[in-house]
C-alpha cells in the first residue's frame, strides 16, 4: 500500500518526510557537527577534507561546497540543519531563505517588508505564481537569465 | 490542586531574540513587533504564574536525526540555553519543575499519549524567545518552566486533532496535581512562514487571522484542519501552528467551562521571514 503524500504538488516546496530524512541522514548530521566551534574551524580550513570524513554522496558534498541550498534540500537536507552551514558562514536565516529564490538579499528583504510572498498562484503546481517552476530564478537572477536569452 | 489560569500563544522567530540581545528593539524595523508585547509584559507582572508549561519545537538543536521524539517533556531541574551556531543567547538559565513535570508525564502516558521523558536537554530559541517577549530581559525568569518539545521538523508531525486531544490530557494531569499552583500553558511557533525553496517568504495574513479567530471561538473545528491546508496556505514551516492547539485544548471551555476571555491579540508582518501572531486567553 502506498503512503499518503498530499504535499507533493505544492510548488517550490520540499516536505522533509521520512524518505527525505533517510536520504539526507549523513548530510544533516554533518550540518549538526558544525554546532561545535572546533568543527566549524576544521571545516572552514579545508571544506572538502572535512566533508570527506562523512559518508555523504558526491552530489551532497558538491551541493554543500556550492552553498546550493535548493540542491541540498533536494538531496535530503532540512533547512534547520542546513542553517548550521549558514551560521558557520556568518549568514542570517533571512539571507539563507532568500538565496533559494534567486532574489538578492535586498530584493528578498523588501518582499518581506511588503507583506511577504502571496499564496495566490502558489498553492498548487501548474498555477502562475512567482514560486512556480516557470518563474525561476526570481528577482535579479531571473532578469539576468531572461536578458541573456 | 493546581489550576490552569491562562494560555499564551506567540511566534518564536529567532531574529526577534537576536534583535533583543543586540539592542535593536527600538529600531524602526523591530519597534512594531516589541510594541505588540508591551501589554503582555505588564500582564505577566500582574498575573505571575507559579509554573509555565511551554510547548515549542526544537530546531535541530537538542534533537538531531539520531532521535526524533514526537512529544518530549523536560523533567530536569534546569535547562541551559543552547548554542545554535551563533553562540548561546545571553538569557537566564531555565529552571524546571521536576515534581510537576514527572506528575504530568505519568498522567498523560496513562491517558494513552506516549511521551518521551527528557532529563537532559538544552533549549533553543523556540523556548527562550517566547520567554523574552513576555518577560523582557530579567536576571532570572519569573518562575519555573516545563519545556514540552513537539516534532514539527520531520513529517509526519502530529495532527491538529492529536495536539488538541493532548491538550485536554495535559489539563487533566495538571488539575490532578496536589499543590495549589497557578499554571500557564503556552503554545508557540508560527504563524505563516516558509524558510525553504523558491516559495520561501510566503505569508498569508488572511489564513493567519482566520486561524486566530477560530482558535478563540471554534478550536475543535480548527483542530480538524489537516496538515496539507497549513502547508499550502501558511507555508511549510507554518505547520508549527498545530502546537497552539495543545495549549488551546487545555483551556476550561473545552471541558464545558465558560469561554476564555481574550486579554490580548496582536498580529504583525514581518519579523525576518515570518508573520508574528500573539494571543492571551484567560480562564474565568
Amino acid at each position: 500500500m502506498s503512503l499518503d503524500k498530499p504535499y507533493l504538488d505544492v510548488p517550490g516546496t520540499t516536505i522533509f518526510d521520512a524518505e527525505q530524512s533517510r536520504k539526507g541522514y549523513h548530510l544533516n548530521q554533518f550540518c549538526m557537527s558544525l554546532m561545535k566551534a572546533a568543527n566549524r574551524e576544521r571545516f572552514k580550513s579545508d571544506e572538502r577534507a572535512y566533508l570527506d570524513e562523512w559518508p555523504m554522496t558526491e552530489d551532497q558534498k558538491l551541493a554543500v561546497l556550492a552553498r546550493d541550498l535548493n540542491r541540498c534540500i533536494a538531496l535530503g537536507g532540512n533547512i534547520y540543519f542546513l542553517a548550521k552551514i549558514g551560521a558557520t558562514d556568518g549568514k542570517s536565516f533571512q539571507q539563507m531563505a532568500g538565496s533559494m529564490t534567486g532574489m538578492t538579499e535586498i530584493e528578498y528583504r523588501d518582499m518581506m517588508i511588503g507583506g511577504g510572498r502571496s499564496a495566490d498562484g502558489n498553492r498548487v503546481v501548474g498555477e502562475d505564481g512567482d514560486a512556480q517552476a516557470q518563474h525561476q530564478p526570481q528577482g535579479q537572477a531571473g532578469r539576468a537569465k531572461s536578458g541573456a536569452n | 490542586m493546581a489550576k490552569i489560569t491562562a494560555s499564551v500563544y506567540t511566534s518564536h522567530v529567532p531574529a526577534i531574540g537576536a534583535a533583543l540581545d543586540l539592542g535593536k528593539s527600538s529600531e524602526p524595523y523591530w519597534q512594531p513587533v516589541f510594541q505588540g508585547y508591551e501589554y503582555s509584559k505588564q500582564w505577566m507582572k500582574d498575573n505571575k504564574p507559579d509554573v509555565i508549561f511551554l510547548i515549542y519545537n526544537d530546531h535541530a538543536t537538542a534533537f538531531s536525526l539520531e532521535m526524533i521524539p514526537t512529544f518530549a517533556i523536560g523533567t530536569a531541574a534546569e535547562f541551559t540555553p543552547a548554542d545554535e551556531g551563533w553562540g548561546p543567547r545571553p538569557v537566564p538559565k531555565v529552571i524546571g519543575h521536576p515534581e510537576l513535570a514527572a506528575h504530568i508525564a505519568q498522567s498523560v502516558i496513562q491517558q494513552d499519549f506516549d511521551l518521551t521523558i527528557v532529563n537532559k536537554m538544552d533549549v533553543d530559541h523556540g523556548l527562550t524567545v517566547p520567554l523574552s517577549l513576555m518577560c523582557g530581559q530579567p536576571q532570572a525568569w519569573p518562575c519555573p518552566v516545563i519545556p514540552f518539545a513537539v516534532n514539527v521538523v520531520q513529517y509526519p508531525v502530529p495532527s491538529g486533532q492529536r495536539c488538541f486531544n493532548l491538550g485536554k490530557a495535559i489539563r487533566k494531569a495538571i488539575e490532578s496535581f496536589d499543590q495549589p499552583l497557578n499554571v500557564q500553558i503556552w503554545g508557540t511557533g508560527g504563524m505563516s512562514h516558509q524558510l525553504q525553496g523558491p516559495r520561501a517568504g510566503l505569508i498569508n495574513k488572511a489564513f493567519d487571522n482566520a486561524f486566530l479567530d477560530r482558535l478563540i471561538a471554534d478550536p475543535a473545528g480548527q483542530a480538524a484542519v489537516p496538515h496539507i491546508d497549513y502547508v499550502r496556505e501558511a507555508g511549510s514551516e507554518g505547520i508549527e501552528l498545530v502546537m497552539w492547539l495543545i495549549a488551546r485544548g487545555a483551556m476550561a471551555d473545552i471541558e464545558g467551562g465558560p469561554p476564555p476571555r481574550v486579554a490580548h491579540r496582536f498580529y504583525h508582518v514581518p519579523a525576518s521571514n515570518t508573520a508574528v501572531g500573539h494571543l492571551i486567553l484567560e480562564n474565568s
